[in-house]
């Protein structure tokens, strides 16, 4: 497989007035075309500024990132950060706007996504007239939109209520796999880690390192069937322990 | 429409019936019963003058055919000092903006100006700008300018964060951040912005008329008290007292087209 992503020894370390903050310490793993990566780790471990870093909103203090040439890399952030003065249309094409390739036929491709996402009537609504579940797809679709290669997902399910949690994971897994695309993806919540993921990488508590990668060998092609699935119990278990837990 | 809603909306159009019918009575009152102690002479007509003595005096202004003029000079007046205030401000926000740095070094000043009062400034902006017009505009400005600057910088200051990050995970550049980002989203603070602008340009205008002018309602308020006709200042006071409310209703109007979409 094609090495996409090669994180070094990297390190990240804040200077606030208060102080310093070391937030990512000697982290090092490989990310390969077509892998969905899930990171868990405790609260304020560094999971969002890892990715800030990949997306290069973010400088690091040392290490080093080996990108694949012209990674075209697409993030969603946290907060689903819709703009409230923009149509959910208009919202979905922010990316390519500002990356100036608006052209017709990514123009189409959005709508086609948001049609083939259930916000066919929408289009012209504004963000505020959406339930929290569409405006997680929106911003997914808005990520998409510029038709990345690598995804950053930042807890990207959050804001859901568990049901909707899981109708979601469910369409993301559908689009990611049919978009072939390779993904990062920052979750708190174990088995959504395991329901998704080809491999899941714990984090230890701040700063940040690596304390386990595990592949996940598990039966099943949609996130419900891995559930279902008699391994996941065990893989659950193992993450569980290795979790650390910020009580 | 089921009948309940019918009664609700019916209770609201009476409500506002009533709102404006008690704002009209308290106009029409107001000037009756000052009519009527001034003819009583329980108040001195001298210096309270009268209703109908106000209206004679604008009428008289008006077919004398310079009333027109002093709108007109001091309207003039507040929308060059008003466009240059917003304009101005609006540039110099963004400036402090993109350069904290300045804003950390001017931000002291800005407060100082700020908390001056701008009249004690007359005597010196007539010895620079001189006696005429641009005295006047220059006050008015000193009285907007300030104001729009610090309520515009806020609203880019208050900007979420996450939307700056958002917009820089695209990989927008500085001036796409501030187009697409910064100046869409204190939309609304810049139109509010533009309410106190009036206002403000207003006192300004009006201050700088009682200290340099040949015309305008300041000047014939001032002229007014000078040769003791106080229905003249009076009538000055009312037609201020109506321009204000259309340009503060104009303004509300503008607001309400402009932020009507989100
Ligand atoms: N811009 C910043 N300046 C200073 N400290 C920061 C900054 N951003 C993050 N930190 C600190 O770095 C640590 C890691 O933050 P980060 O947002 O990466 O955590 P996280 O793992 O994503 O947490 P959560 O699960 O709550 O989202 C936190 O302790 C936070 O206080
Ligand atoms: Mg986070």
């Amino acid at each position: 497989m094609n090495k996409i992503l090669e994180i070094k020894n990297l390190s990240k370390t804040f200077h606030t007035k208060m102080g310093e903050i070391k937030a990512i310490d000697n982290v090092t793993f490989d990310v390969f075309d077509q892998e969905f990566i899930c990171i868990i780790g405790s609260s304020g471990c560094g999971k969002s500024t890892l990715l800030n870093i990949f997306a290069n909103l973010d400088n690091y203090t040392n290490g080093n990132i080996i990108k694949k040439d012209n990674l075209k890399i697409g993030y969603m952030l946290q907060e689903d950060a819709l703009l409230p003065w923009l149509t959910i249309l208009d919202n979905a094409l922010l990316g390519l706007e500002i990356k100036k390739i608006k052209t017709k036929e990514n123009v189409e491709y959005v709508k086609k996504l948001l049609e083939k996402y259930g916000l066919n009537g929408f289009l012209e609504k504004y963000p505020h007239q959406l339930s929290g579940g569409m405006r997680q797809r929106v911003a997914l679709i808005r990520t998409l939109a510029i038709k990345p290669d690598l995804l950053l997902l930042d807890e990207p399910f959050s804001a859901l209520d568990y049901v909707s949690r899981l109708m979601v994971s469910e369409d993301v897994a559908k689009i990611i796999r049919e978009e072939n695309k390779t993904v990062i993806m920052i979750t708190h919540d174990i088995s959504e880690a395991i329901s998704l993921a080809s491999r899941v990488i714990v984090l230890s508590k701040r700063p940040a390192t690596v304390k386990n990668i595990y592949k996940i060998d598990i039966e099943g092609n949609t996130p419900m069937e891995r559930r279902k699935s008699s391994k996941f119990a065990h893989y659950y278990n193992l993450l569980w322990k290795d979790l650390d837990k910020n009580v | 429409m089921s009948d309940e809603q019918r009664k609700y909306l019916r209770s609201l159009r009476l409500r506002k019936y009533f709102v404006i019918f008690c704002q009209i009575s308290i106009v029409l009152g107001f000037f009756i019963i000052w009519e009527y102690l001034a003819n009583k002479n329980i108040i001195n007509t001298f210096v309270f003058s009268k209703p109908s003595k106000i209206m004679e005096t604008i009428i008289n202004l008006a077919i004398q055919n310079n009333l027109f003029v002093h709108i007109v000079t001091t309207l003039k007046e507040v929308l060059i000092s008003f466009i240059l205030g917003i304009l101005l401000g609006f540039i110099i926000a963004i400036i402090l903006y993109e350069f904290p740095i300045i804003s950390d070094i001017v931000d002291p000043f800005l407060t100082m100006l700020n908390s001056l009062p701008k009249v004690a400034l007359g005597p010196l902006i007539i010895i620079i700008a001189g006696a005429n017009t641009k005295s006047i505009i220059v006050m008015a400005l000193l009285i907007n300018l300030i104001v729009s600057i610090i309520t515009i910088y806020n609203g880019f200051v208050n900007i979420d964060e996450k939307k700056i990050k958002l917009v820089k995970s695209f990989g927008a550049n500085k001036i796409q951040i501030l187009t697409k980002l910064i100046i869409p989203s204190s939309y609304k603070t810049i139109i509010s912005s533009l309410k106190l602008n009036i206002s403000m340009s207003l006192i300004g205008v009006i201050m700088g008329e009682f200290l340099v002018s040949k015309a305008g309602l300041g000047y014939l308020i001032i002229y007014g008290t000078q040769v003791f006709n106080l229905s003249l200042v009076m009538s000055g006071i009312l037609l201020l007292v109506i321009i204000s409310y259309i340009l503060y209703k104009i303004i509300t109007f503008i607001e309400g087209k402009l932020i009507k979409n989100f």
